[in-house]
């Protein structure tokens, strides 16, 4: 029944650590986020990761695929170094703007061309937008079943799988026949580092970039048209405070706040 | 496009129990329910689920719709999105609001999907707005971070999809006045309704008070970790009477557990008091206690953001602080 194959969907996003600033245009009210360099979606190298051991015990293909603008390159190509066989980007003026749904449906037409697929694998939430949706919305539109927050998965060799999802306060057990699109948390595995082999083979990787002409989706159901929701106004979250920096020796900076503490009947 | 004059949710019960998320949402169905001059009705899914259709009544539905069998007694993605989907498609509600629990991000981009419709995820803000000159629900999400607030609206599908996260609304009072109408719904199951299985819950309720629900909570972040992790924090709260939450960093370490990560996409907090230690101030972290009273924060970097949102600051080793704290409160 084996080998398998398998396909990440990986987001570039703005790096977190610099999210603190974008800020708005006083102005125009636009998002200012010039000066955010960006990576590659963090959880997704986790997805990446689970999909590369089970390519390295059972052999197959690993395929990564993300939709973005001509510079989400960058984490594809950086996808590959770390052992990816082929990537695909979806690339085109009319998936921009697009929702979840809109995204997904366009992911999911880029899958369907490279189908069958037995495993799907996304990280389970983006740095940017941590929506959570846009994984189980392509399983939906492909006939997939889903499985998000992961954080355990043992695939046999009959194509069944069995999978640990995180709740709050456990976890749910779960069987699957393949094929299956799965959600990873963080805690699913410790990613591999680059390789000096990965950086080098990085030439001879199959990288594809399709274009609406390429895939079979509906224009009606993708980009700005194909979006059920829109923002109607962006606000920056005021979280104001006092924002006393406490002086002196270290008793003193605590006895003051625990005096204060107390006075307020906090404590 | 016509719709029924309705507010749903989806009450998620694991093990018979109704998660607080649920009747917090439905408090909030009802709000919307009457700006829009409507009723609000939940959708309940499991084994034998009589007695918690009361609950939502007595906590305020108007109606219940119950899928009751022995196969759905566990979440089943498969077949609680179908059940959901038809249900929907026949009745055509206005609104639909889901928890923003693990479980409920898995289901509701299935159903928005399958009904072609629009969904925002991890509310923290609904209220009715005027879009295109039509009364439509205007849901406030926090984005890049939590350092924004963005509203978004869906104003040309129904049902209006949000999840919502937990804290955000208010549970309402119980009542044993309320009348509302329980519906039993025929499942109708088949094995396409199990391609993924749900065979086991494992669930180990956790001990003390929970950061959503504790007047004190003290918090850890990635600071920690030269502290030798949390067990100081813990005693701290533990002399407080206070409960233990975190950061994403600390989650990862293993520090908290998943029910105690407090942010965007963990839990929204309101204690009267909350303490945070080692944490830099991400603003997915900060974005969780925007309602919290008092703000302490302790860091041993002077730069570190999280000395802009806090009541009190002080800028020290983190394990040392610790322990002159402990000292000091015992």
């Amino acid at each position: 029944m084996l080998p398998l194959n398998i396909v990440v969907c990986v987001k570039q996003v703005a790096n977190p650590d610099y999210f603190s600033q974008i800020t708005l245009d006083p102005e125009t009210g636009a998002i200012q986020r010039e000066k955010v360099p960006s990576i590659l979606n963090p959880m997704d190298e986790n997805a990446l990761e689970e999909a590369l051991k089970l390519r390295d015990k059972y052999s197959g293909k690993v395929t990564v695929i993300s939709m973005g603008p001509p510079q989400a390159r960058e984490v594809l190509e950086w996808s590959l170094t770390l052992g990816a066989d082929e990537a695909i980007l979806l690339c085109d003026r009319a998936f921009a703007a697009g929702d979840t749904l809109a995204t997904a449906h366009v992911l999911a037409a880029g899958i369907r061309e490279i189908c069958p697929c037995d495993i799907i694998f996304c990280g389970n939430e983006a740095a940017d937008g941590a929506t959570q949706q846009v994984g189980p919305q392509i399983a939906e539109l492909l006939g997939f079943p889903h499985i998000t927050n992961v954080n355990e998965l043992v695939v046999r060799e009959d194509k069944t799988a069995v999978v640990k999802r995180i709740i709050e306060y456990g976890y749910l057990k779960i069987e699957v026949q393949l094929p299956v699109l799965i959600a990873v948390s963080r805690e699913i595995n410790q990613p591999r580092a680059a390789t000096a082999e990965g950086i080098l083979t990085l030439g001879d990787k199959v990288f594809k970039t399709w274009t609406l002409n390429e895939i079979k989706v509906n224009p009606k159901d993708i980009g700005l048209e194909g979006s059920p929701t829109r923002v109607s106004g962006v606000f920056e979250q005021k979280n104001e405070r006092r924002r006393e920096v406490l002086q002196g020796a270290l008793e003193d900076m605590v006895n003051t706040a625990i005096e204060e503490l107390r006075q307020e009947e906090l404590v | 496009m016509s719709a029924n004059k309705e507010v749903w949710i989806w009450a998620e019960q694991r093990n018979g129990r109704l998660m607080d998320v649920s009747l917090q949402i439905l408090g909030k169905a009802g709000e919307l329910a009457r700006d829009i001059g409507g009723s609000a009705a939940a959708i309940l899914i499991g084994d034998e689920v009589r007695g918690l259709a009361e609950e939502l009544i007595a906590h305020g539905a108007d109606k219940v719709f119950t899928f009751s069998d022995p196969r759905l007694r566990l979440y089943q993605s498969d077949a609680y999105t179908r059940l959901i989907s038809e249900l929907v498609e026949e009745r055509k509600p206005e609104i639909m609001l889901l928890g923003a629990t693990s479980i409920g991000m898995d289901l509701a981009p299935s159903v928005a999907a399958r009904v072609g419709t629009g969904l925002t995820a991890h509310c923290c803000g609904l209220n009715m707005g005027a879009i295109d000159g039509q009364l439509k629900l205007i849901a406030s999400v926090p984005g890049w971070g939590g350092g924004m607030i963005v509203n978004i609206v869906c104003p040309k599908h129904v049902p209006q999809m949000a999840t919502v996260s937990p804290g955000v609304a208010q549970k309402p009072e119980r009542s044993g006045q309320n009348n509302g109408e329980i519906i039993a719904m025929k499942a109708n199951l088949d094995d396409d309704d199990f391609r993924a299985q749900t065979v086991e819950i494992f669930e180990e309720q956790p001990n003390g008070i929970q950061i959503d629900q504790a007047e004190i909570v003290i918090s850890g972040g990635y600071g920690m970790k030269s502290a030798g992790g949390f067990g100081s924090l813990k005693e701290l709260a533990a002399l407080l009477g206070a409960a233990v939450g975190g950061t994403r960093p600390a989650l990862d370490e293993g520090w908290i557990r998943e029910s105690s990560l407090i942010g965007v996409s963990g839990k929204i907090i309101s204690p009267k008091l909350l303490i945070t230690i080692g944490a830099s101030g991400a603003n997915h972290y900060t974005a969780g206690f925007v309602k919290a009273g008092m703000v302490v924060a302790i860091n041993n970097d002077p730069e570190a953001a999280i000395f802009d949102v806090c009541d009190m600051g002080i800028v020290g080793d983190c394990a040392e602080v610790l322990d002159v704290m402990i000292e000091k409160l015992k």
